[in-house]
């Protein structure tokens, strides 16, 4: 008890003026993406009933603590649903200046390419027409199927002459690791249009959670993501993407970050012994994961103690690694407090601002272009 | 400190090694296509003999997917944990600046030269008919 309530008690910073990496408007329901398909898709959809279907994601059960945060609950509709709720509780308390929309659609998992592609068309354009056409401060991820190279391809470059898209969104567990050459294409059309590839937690269901099956309970497939980052972090350095792509950004969305000092030193270690195997990763991986990744804030497994966490930062030892982000609507804190103390003012700027703002040239072009006005 | 006859150059086969010791020291004499080259032998890591090692090539690569083998047999992996070290330096490749060893000067010279000195020839006794390695330290 008396760790929670200490937990609760941490001081934070504020977060006026941030750029918010991860917010989640609640994926539509099928219905309301209707009007964003083509005709094929619209009448196969309501004659096989697929407008009835939710097709969000769900890593837990709806009422799961988690999914939402008590107080950003909104009877009658999943939290985030409403852009006037999104505007009071996940913008103007937080003194945000722009947020990253992530709706967390299942088109991304579909098993047929094309109705994945079309799914993901229709969310990319109903995000556009009812959000990004509404609230200036919002900007839009576009969400691919990365399961067909072609058609991922071809959605971004439908969407990327829309500057409010500032990256690609996909997921962490995809049907190969992402360091794969079948997903070069993609990163190379991205890197192309300075968008960075979001990789945000959650995967298609039909492949395990875990490196070693499948898991009883919700617990372990939570816990577990961890892994799964971890391991596309390896497959992206070692299959040599960033050698490859020298442009690319891969943002690590709901990652946590708090182990990546164990994974530097041991992936640095065991490449000092191995690396002929990869001639191209010319430099330890954490200095190649340094110049290229980077990790939104929330959920911030740290240890209750600032001191705790002062000291993984410093292992980390790296002030432009961390994206801001707070996750709404999940319930990872409370009140405003997204910003722990412990980073202290300058790292806290960095996170808030400077660190997204080299990370998302478009938002970055964006505000200079005001402060010009 | 001078220079060292260390080994007659028929003891150490092309792509081999031998570990000598000069003047207190532990040294790992390299014979890579009829060239030596000695460099300190206890590898800086965790203090494994680096004389061990296998004498490997450097791999390359320009990018992803291909592969070159240049500088054939001119650096040894550390037989514990594989670390690579350049044998003309004692550089390693992964840390150059921070994990390296001592490298020293060889030469080879006729029995005829070495018995009139400067040498010192602590082990053995020199024949004018044979050539020898000598390290300088």
């Amino acid at each position: 008890m008396n760790e929670i309530v200490r937990s609760l008690e941490t001081p934070a910073l504020s977060t006026l003026g941030g750029i918010d990496c991860d917010v989640h408007p609640a994926p539509p329901p099928t219905a309301a993406l209707l009007a964003y398909l083509d005709e094929y898709w619209r009448e196969t959809f309501v004659m096989r009933g697929v407008d009835r279907l939710s097709l969000a994601m769900t890593a837990s059960p709806p009422r799961a603590p988690i999914n939402a945060r008590p107080d950003w609950r909104v009877e009658g509709t999943p939290a985030g649903a409403m852009l006037e709720t999104v505007r009071a509780q996940a913008l103007d308390p937080f003194g945000t200046r722009i947020a990253i929309c992530n709706p967390l659609h299942g088109a991304m998992i579909m098993h047929s390419d094309d109705m994945a592609a079309a799914l993901c068309g229709a969310v990319n354009e109903w995000l556009a027409r009812e959000w990004l056409d509404k609230e200036p401060r919002l900007r839009g991820s576009i969400m691919i199927s990365a399961q067909n190279t072609e058609l991922a391809i071809a959605e971004i470059e439908r969407r990327a002459g829309d500057r409010r898209f500032v990256q690609v969104l996909i997921l962490a567990q995809n049907d190969e690791p992402l360091g794969r050459r079948r997903y070069w294409p993609i990163y190379e059309a991205a890197a192309r249009h300075g968008l960075p590839v979001c990789v945000h937690a959650g995967g298609s269901a039909r492949h395990a959670p875990t490196a070693t099956g499948w898991p009883s309970y919700f617990v372990e497939a939570h816990v577990a993501q961890a892994a799964i980052f971890e391991s596309q972090l390896l497959s992206l350095v070692s299959e040599g993407v960033f050698a490859k792509i020298p442009d690319l950004k891969i943002v690590f969305a709901e990652a946590g970050f708090t182990w990546l000092p164990s994974f530097f030193w041991r992936a640095d270690k065991t490449w000092r012994g191995v690396r002929a195997e990869t001639p191209w990763v010319k430099e330890p991986p954490s200095d190649i994961v340094k110049r290229h990744v980077r990790f939104t804030l929330q959920p911030v497994e740290a240890p209750p103690e600032p001191d705790a966490l002062a000291r993984t930062l410093d292992h980390i030892a790296c002030d432009d690694i961390l994206l801001f982000s707070t996750d709404y609507p999940h319930w990872h804190f409370e009140g405003t407090a997204a910003l722990s103390a412990a980073f202290g003012e300058t790292l806290a700027k960095k996170i808030l601002i400077d660190n997204p703002l080299a990370t998302y040239p478009r938002i970055a072009a964006d505000l200079s272009t005001e402060a010009a006005r | 400190m001078g220079r060292h006859v260390v080994a007659r150059v028929d003891e150490v086969d092309i792509g081999k090694s031998k570990l000598v010791k000069v003047a207190g020291r532990d040294i790992a004499l390299f014979n890579v296509k009829g060239e030596f080259f000695a460099i300190a032998n206890r590898c800086p890591h965790e203090g494994a003999d680096l004389c061990k090692g296998q004498l490997v090539g450097l791999a390359e690569s320009d990018e992803p997917g291909q592969y070159r083998m240049t500088r054939h047999g001119e650096l040894v992996r550390c037989p514990w944990h594989g670390w690579e070290f350049d044998i003309r330096t004692g550089k390693s490749w992964c840390d150059p600046a921070r994990t390296r060893v001592k490298s020293f000067d060889v030469s080879v010279a006729n029995g005829g030269t070495v018995v009139e000195g400067p040498y010192q020839a602590e082990i053995f006794q020199v024949s004018i008919d044979e050539d020898y390695v000598v390290v300088e330290i």
